[in-house]
């Protein structure tokens, strides 16, 4: 017998409520345990104290933004599904893409808000966004130890070459995103506003540097990167505006 | 603490994640299950196999090339966490980065396995709350967070957490950093294509990071350790 479907129906919520758990208990269970080691290897508290306010602190502004792809896929998905999807495992880069190519598969689109779900095209995209983002579910603990003692045996090797090829990666991270910041700019002037607000970021950090150096406000770096952040972004509404009206 | 202790830590770590991640895995899984028995709704499978065909050869390439790239940044405890709660490329590789940086450890090390765990579960952990507050205050904030004004905010947000973000670490490792950097904002301005494919290029900018930097390294070029971070202590250099 079918049961009446909704996109918001309370056993959905009820579902994601029991897995958001077991997530907080693995964040949880992670957390203890790492500060536990880290007391146990001779690390000061306030140093974990400044690392918990960092972390936290950087993580709220994207955090938003996450919800504000929450907000956005709820429209035509509801809210459980959107909620658990950019929760656990998913990122927001993925879940649209996945959810329009799912939607479009059962012959409707994200835009379209008028028409509700059925239950069995509902089925189709939930599996197709869970099916879609299962690879480090999967790869990861079969990988995972063998890549760090990979990383170890480098480091027994030659010490110094395995913080020069640690560092590498890092920087190669960065700039594979640093570059992708440049992928407009041949568009013309508009093309150029990612570029405007990573320089902006890039200056308020230097200018927090500076007061962190000169004027020995030693309590800013906690807040430095999301500072910045969060000052790049604010700039980048006068600076697309600005962009906008030259543009016109 | 011996070096058998940290390989104990790291051993249980290893187990403790395999079962916390595929449990998840399962858990995540049960999802779309419940949905099927619970509303008697099974997928069709045509649509299934087209949405699915659609997505998952590119996303299971690119989850693959974050868990290699990711891994060894994270360490162990947060790549475990950080492959379930989500959200690497934009929200915790960059949180663990500047974990590192107010820690001033180094990952790869003891000290840096537990910061970064600490890291990504402190991250994990406000993104969880932030979005519950979020589901909960829906009505009143959905009209706010995407009011129109706010929107060029929104859309930029990688460029404004890479610009500082590149500040704070390419400053430090400069030699390292310029021929990657160079290579990646040529590519990506001569072919913008490209740039939609985001993660896919992250082990590519790494490779030339790595070959160049070897290049460097033997040619006395990185006579100075790279960067400023500290050195490990003495566990860390097992």
């Amino acid at each position: 017998m079918q049961t009446a479907f909704s996109v918001n129906d309370p056993f959905l919520f009820a579902i994601v409520a029991i897995i958001l758990l077991l997530v907080v208990t693995q964040s949880v269970f992670f957390l203890v345990r790492a500060w536990r080691r880290a007391l146990a290897l001779g690390m000061e508290k306030s140093t974990l104290r400044k690392v918990v306010k960092t972390s936290a602190t950087f993580t709220i502004v994207p955090a938003i933004s996450i919800l504000i792809g929450v907000i956005a896929l709820s429209r035509k998905l509801g809210l459980p599904l959107p909620w658990l999807r950019l929760s656990v495992i998913g990122a927001i880069t993925y879940e649209t893409p996945a959810a329009e190519a799912a939607a479009r598969a059962v012959g409707t689109t994200l835009s379209d808000t008028a028409t509700a779900l059925t239950a069995p095209q509902y089925s189709v995209i939930a599996w197709v966004m869970t099916v879609g983002i299962m690879a480090g579910v999967i790869f990861t603990p079969i990988l995972c130890k063998r890549l760090l003692s990979g990383v170890d045996k480098l480091e027994q090797r030659d010490r110094k070459w395995s913080d020069i090829f640690m560092n590498a990666l890092f920087m190669g991270m960065i700039s594979a995103f640093l570059g992708m910041i440049f992928g407009h700019v041949t568009e013309g002037l508009a093309g150029w506003i990612p570029v405007f607000v990573m320089l902006a970021s890039a200056l308020i950090m230097v200018l927090i540097a500076v007061c962190i150096k000169l004027l020995r406000w030693d309590w800013l770096t906690d807040y430095a990167l999301p500072l910045s952040m969060v000052g790049a972004m604010a700039m980048a509404i006068p600076i697309t505006n600005w962009v906008t009206g030259v543009v016109a | 603490m011996t070096k058998q202790a940290t390989r104990s830590y790291d051993d249980a770590t290893h187990a403790l994640g395999k079962i916390w991640v595929w449990g998840m895995g399962l858990m995540m899984l049960m999802f779309p299950v419940a949905v099927c028995l619970h509303y008697n709704a099974w997928p069709d499978g045509a649509a299934l196999l087209k949405g699915i065909l659609s997505i998952a050869p590119m996303y299971w390439a690119v989850g693959m090339i974050e868990v290699l790239t990711y891994v060894p940044m994270l360490g162990a405890g947060g790549s475990y966490l950080g492959f379930i709660t989500g959200s690497l490329t934009m929200l915790k590789v960059p949180c663990t980065l500047a974990a590192f940086e107010r820690a001033k450890v180094k990952s790869g090390t003891p000290e840096g396995e537990a910061v970064g765990t600490i890291a990504v579960a402190v991250s994990s952990l406000v993104t969880l709350s932030i979005i519950f507050l979020g589901v909960l205050l829906i009505v009143p904030l959905t009209p706010i967070l995407e009011n129109p004004t706010l929107a060029p905010a929104f859309n930029q947000l990688l460029p404004a957490l890479f610009g500082g973000l590149g500040v704070a670490l390419i400053g430090k490792n400069l030699k390292i950093a310029a021929v990657p950097v160079l290579c990646m904002v040529i590519l990506f301005t001569l072919v913008p294509s490209l740039a939609s494919s985001g993660a896919i290029f992250v082990p590519v900018a790494s490779a030339i990071a790595i070959l160049a930097a070897r290049l460097m390294y033997k040619k006395g070029w990185l006579d100075t350790p790279a960067g400023d971070q500290p050195k490990p202590t003495e566990e860390g250099a097992k």
